[in-house]
């Protein structure tokens, strides 16, 4: 495909713009400053990821969400490759929590697409049943005690199973899609 | 007049047990040496952290649970992850400071018999030797400097940012490593991009991307001639050390760079031996470091 012909397919249609998406993120705990992005690119500039990512690029991310193109930028794989390292939040001219942001639309994203990546489901399921998100196994408490280290702490993972069905997770983690890599 | 020991409660998370012994071991030897206390926690579960890209209400509600197990012991939380201690940080000031976030989370917490009340801190094992701890005792502790040894360090990026909620050292400006690293006598390096992130925590979804990162590091510690990188989180130690083999193999590089947790250095400094912090667990040898240090003693 020429590169022209691609531009042709990634034209926004005014069908797809969502007006009232913006103020639905903004009022979500962390999102709450989108609207002040300006698109300076400072986010962009100084992302780690975005020097060695063809696709991710938070300032986009902010534009999408302004333009309100809800469908795409919640189906958007490339919101998974955030690290967090916040670098974005502490450079930000007008104070948008633009990592925030990024987490905010992640949560919806899974409730929108009944989907995640596979690593966060086994780590849900690995935390339901052990408290843990890994599932530590018997040799290693074993070789605490040769060693000498105290014996772990004890967990509750009913509790956790509790603490799932409460949020709802519980529900959304039962019939939840998953998908593997993000390239 | 009496001197008051600190005592934490040690707040370990998922990582260390499962994977990082080393860590551990020479955080707790070091730790006792220094008189502080560790208490062990009663009961915990995951800090939160893996779960807040999914659903942030777990993540939150996880926290605030390990926070309540705390506040019922009554005695502020130590973390050797800076993973484990930017979420119970955040959730503990969110909570603390916003009522009705508070308030919607005592809710889910009611289920467990359970209130967050607010009354204790949370600190990461950097600040619990730079403020309660001091530089003072420490360079005392140290009975056989380090002075022949050029280390670099990677703080990480949870236990500063974001800035305006952590409030403790500069990310801009990385200090507090690097002056806990000169008190064994060895000289921290600076470096290009120090302060940027090691690439693990997305790993899971995409490997070439953080191996880019994390080789232009190594590549940038490389070029100011460290021996060793110290590190104070075990998933950038986990970045650098454990998969340093695969880096080097899918960039056909050679580094060979030690990465030593930083109360391994300061355990060497202070006299313990190589067997009793566990360097042998590193993945990367340290065999030309602790050839390096023992000639530099002779």
């Amino acid at each position: 495909m020429s590169e022209t012909q691609e531009q042709v397919l990634n034209i926004i249609k005014a069908e797809e713009m969502d007006p009232k998406f913006k103020y639905e993120i903004s009022k979500i705990h962390g999102a709450e400053k989108i609207m002040l992005c300006y698109q300076c690119g400072t986010c962009t500039a100084d992302c780690p990821v975005s020097r060695f990512s063809n696709f991710y690029r938070p300032r986009k991310i902010a534009r999408m969400i302004q333009l309100g193109l809800k469908d795409r930028i919640l189906s958007d794989k490339d919101l998974w490759l955030c690290t967090t390292c916040y670098t974005c939040i502490d450079h930000c001219p007008q104070n948008v929590d633009i990592a925030h942001v990024v987490r905010v639309l992640r949560n919806l994203s899974v409730k929108h697409t009944n989907s995640m990546p596979l690593v966060f489901k086994e780590l849900a399921n690995n935390l339901m049943k052990t408290g843990f998100v890994y599932v530590i196994p018997e040799s290693r408490h074993t070789r605490r005690a040769q060693i000498g280290l105290p014996p772990l702490p004890k967990t509750k993972p009913q509790e956790i199973a509790k603490l799932f069905e409460i949020t709802g997770f519980a529900k959304l983690l039962e019939n939840v899609e998953t998908f593997g890599r993000v390239e | 007049m009496s001197e008051e020991k600190p005592r934490y409660l040690l707040f370990l998370g998922c990582v260390i047990p499962y994977r990082l012994s080393s860590y551990e071991i020479s955080a707790r030897k070091v730790l006792a040496k220094l008189g502080v206390e560790l208490v062990e926690m009663p009961e915990y579960n995951c800090c939160g952290f893996p779960m807040d890209p999914v659903n942030h209400d777990v993540m939150l509600t996880l926290a605030a649970r390990n926070l309540c197990v705390a506040e019922r012991e009554n005695l502020n939380i130590l973390t050797l992850c800076n993973g484990c201690f930017g979420t119970l940080c955040k959730v503990n000031k969110t909570l603390k400071e916003d009522k009705e976030e508070r308030e919607r989370i005592n809710k889910y917490l009611a289920e467990f018999g359970m209130e967050f009340k607010g009354t204790i801190e949370v600190k990461h094992l950097v600040y619990v030797l730079s403020e309660d701890v001091g530089f003072e005792k420490i360079k005392d502790a140290v009975k056989k400097p380090l002075t022949s040894l050029r280390v670099a360090q990677h703080t990480g990026c949870h236990i500063v940012r974001p800035k305006k909620l952590i409030e403790k050292d500069d990310p801009e400006n990385l200090r507090l490593l690097k002056e806990l690293i000169e008190l064994t006598g060895a000289k921290c390096l600076d470096y290009m991009d120090e302060a940027e992130c090691c690439g693990n925590p997305i790993i899971g979804v995409n490997e070439s991307i953080p191996f880019q990162m994390a080789k232009e590091k190594l590549e940038h510690i490389r070029a100011v001639g460290a021996q060793a990188l110290i590190t104070v989180c075990p998933f950038c130690h986990m970045m650098f050390d454990m998969n340093q083999p695969r880096i080097e193999r899918a960039f056909n590089e050679k580094f060979g760079l030690p990465v030593l947790h930083y109360p391994q250095l300061l355990g060497l400094a202070m006299g313990f031996t190589p067997e009793e912090l566990a360097l042998n667990e590193l993945r990367v040898k340290p065999f030309d470091l602790l050839n390096e240090i023992q000639s530099g003693r002779e």
